[in-house]
This record gives C-alpha cells, sequence and structure tokens, in this order.
C-alpha cells in the first residue's frame, strides 16, 4: 500500500506555484499562463488513474516539462530540446538521471516515469499527453538504447 | 505571502477543470451565510455535501475516498446551489431543485433520507414516525443517527426532525443553527399562508 492519493485540491495547492515557475523559468512570463493551465489539466485527466500519491511532484513537473517541449517544438521546429527537470531529495529520479542523460527527451521521460517512479503506461501515456501504446514503445526504446550505450 | 500566480489565472484553471468536466467533486465554501460558513460539494448528479465544518481539510478527503480523487474548489458548478441556498435562508424559497446526489449511502440511509424529503416546509416530524415509516418504529435511536450524518442537510431538511416530546434533540450543525432554520421556516410558512 503507497500512500493515497490526495483530493487534487491539495496536489494542485502544493504544487502550483513551483509549476508556475518552472514554466516562466523555460517559456518565459506571457505563455507561461497557458502552459499552467494545460499541465493541471493534464494532470487532471489522469489523476483518477494514478495507484498511489508518491512522487507527486516529480509527475507535475514532468507533465510540466512536457508542455515545454510541445511549446518549444510549436515555436522552433527544429530547434534544440531544453534541459529535463532534474529533481533534488528524489532519490529514484536522481540515480536515473545520468543513466538517462543521453536518452532523447521522450523516451527519457518515458523510462523515467516507468522506471523511476514506477507510473503505468497508461498514466503515462497520459502525463506525456499521448497514448499508453506510445509510451511503452517509448520506454522499451529508451531502455533498448540504454543497454546499447552500456555496451559500447 | 507573495503569491506568484495571480488570482485570475488560478480562477481559469478551476473553471477549466469543471467546464471540461474533469472533477468527480466540485467545492466551495460560502462564508456569507446567514448561519455561518458552509461548505458544498455537488457531483454532476447533484449535491452531494453541505457541511458547517469551518474546516475543509477533513472534508476533502472524505469526498475525495466516497467520489474520486478529483475534488477541486470551482465557484461555477455550485452557483445554482449557491443561489438557491441563499434564497432559502432569505425565506425566499420553499424547495431546492438541486437534487442529492446519494449514491455513497447504504440502502437503509437512502430509504431513510427520501422519507425525510417528503417533511415538508415549515412543519416538523419526530423520530418515532421517520422510524415507523421507514419500516421500524422502534429504530428512532438509528433514525437519529442517519440525521446527524445527513450528507446534505438543509436540502434533506433533518433540522425538521424534532424529539416526541417536542424537544430540539440534537442538530450535527449545532442546536442553535437547528432553531435558526425552523424559526426561520415558522416565520415565512406563516406569511405565506396569510
Amino acid at each position: 500500500m503507497g500512500v493515497a492519493v490526495p483530493p487534487f485540491e491539495t496536489f494542485y495547492e502544493t504544487h502550483k506555484a513551483e509549476v508556475f515557475r518552472f514554466l516562466r523559468g523555460r517559456v518565459g512570463a506571457e505563455r507561461a499562463e497557458d502552459a499552467f493551465q494545460e499541465t493541471f489539466l493534464r494532470a487532471l485527466r489522469a489523476y483518477h488513474r494514478l495507484e498511489h500519491g508518491e512522487h507527486l511532484r516529480a509527475w507535475a513537473l514532468t507533465i510540466a516539462h512536457r508542455i515545454v517541449l510541445d511549446d518549444v517544438r510549436r515555436a522552433r521546429p527544429q530547434g534544440e530540446m531544453p534541459e529535463l527537470v532534474t529533481e533534488d531529495g528524489r532519490p529514484a529520479f536522481e540515480e536515473l538521471a545520468p543513466l538517462t542523460d543521453e536518452l532523447p527527451p521522450k523516451e527519457r521521460a518515458a523510462v523515467v516515469l516507468r522506471y523511476g517512479y514506477d507510473l503505468s503506461y497508461e498514466e503515462i501515456g497520459d502525463a506525456l499527453g499521448s497514448t499508453e501504446s506510445a509510451a511503452r514503445q517509448a520506454a522499451s526504446a529508451g531502455v533498448r538504447r540504454l543497454r546499447k550505450e552500456k555496451k559500447q | 505571502m507573495t503569491e506568484i500566480i495571480t488570482s485570475d489565472l488560478d480562477e481559469r484553471f478551476r473553471a477549466a477543470a469543471a467546464a471540461e468536466g474533469l472533477l468527480d467533486v466540485a467545492y466551495d465554501v460560502f462564508d456569507d451565510t446567514a448561519i455561518g460558513p458552509v461548505l458544498v460539494g455537488v457531483t454532476d448528479r447533484g449535491v452531494c455535501r453541505i457541511s458547517y465544518d469551518p474546516d475543509p481539510e477533513r472534508e476533502l478527503e472524505q469526498l475525495a475516498r466516497l467520489y474520486g480523487p478529483r475534488v477541486l474548489r470551482s465557484s461555477k458548478p455550485v452557483d445554482r446551489l449557491h443561489r438557491e441556498l441563499d434564497e432559502y435562508l432569505r425565506g425566499k424559497r420553499r424547495t431546492f431543485d438541486v437534487g442529492p446526489d446519494l449514491r455513497a449511502q447504504t440502502d437503509y440511509y437512502r430509504r431513510v433520507l427520501a422519507e425525510l424529503a417528503r417533511v415538508g416546509y415549515g412543519e416538523t416530524t419526530t423520530y418515532g414516525t421517520l422510524a415507523a415509516r421507514t419500516g421500524n418504529p422502534r429504530a428512532a435511536r438509528a433514525i437519529g443517527t442517519v440525521m446527524n450524518r445527513n450528507p446534505v442537510p438543509i436540502v434533506l431538511p433533518c433540522h425538521r426532525v424534532v424529539g416526541a416530546n417536542g424537544s430540539l434533540t440534537g442538530y450535527a450543525g449545532g442546536l442553535d443553527r437547528k432553531e435558526a432554520l425552523l424559526r426561520l421556516e415558522a416565520e415565512h410558512a406563516a406569511r405565506l399562508q396569510l
């Protein structure tokens, strides 16, 4: 039994300031408002399928990060991807972070959420704004790539 | 505390969440009613909670447990109930158009609460009478428990249930509130008959 999923109100009030600061830092004050709303709407769409209330901060920031990627992609189709969120005080993420540094952003997010946070593929699909099968493919492609890199 | 999120942005998110139909329960706290602060929760089926508890934290956890974790304060979905409550407390309304959502209640509670709903504005009944009407005349004490745990007081009028000797007996929101509601109804029921 993990920690119970708190009421969404509690989740939102706990993380909204940090998520907004994160978004403002990445996309600027002007676009941060839309990105903020989209982040929490996306979280809300997946919220009832969370199986436990652990790592919600990382989860919220991962969704926000994904929104930033979408935003950047729209604005600069050929542009560089920004750095993924780094987490402090979250061992699972920290252990995985250096290992997955070299992965493409989508594969990295899928691997970290699956193996660092134990989210289901359905939840990851929701968090990343794609589908369960896309999340599964991204995670397994990421793992294959990690294995290959390790051998070299 | 400096808020980096404007209240406008905050309210826009809360409205969008409700408009998209993503909430299990939308709730709000009405601070300005004649009987003190009231927390109300609504689902897409009706009102599931009315509480006089000024500290919402426990309420939110219970709502999440009963109806799902997507519990969010959002004023739009509760607007209509807010208006109806306000009208009721000013003596301008006798029944509520917003119906109760009793899906989280047991069959017994639902049966008792359905019977309670038939007690009209300005009237009172007794625990024993309700017990008899729901099949067991000796269950007055059990009826008292159901009234005490009524999830939607006022909309389901447990304040209209009194002891056999006419004493107010008890009320989850405090006897002062029970008395105030009965006085309000007596006054306006009489006025309407004139």
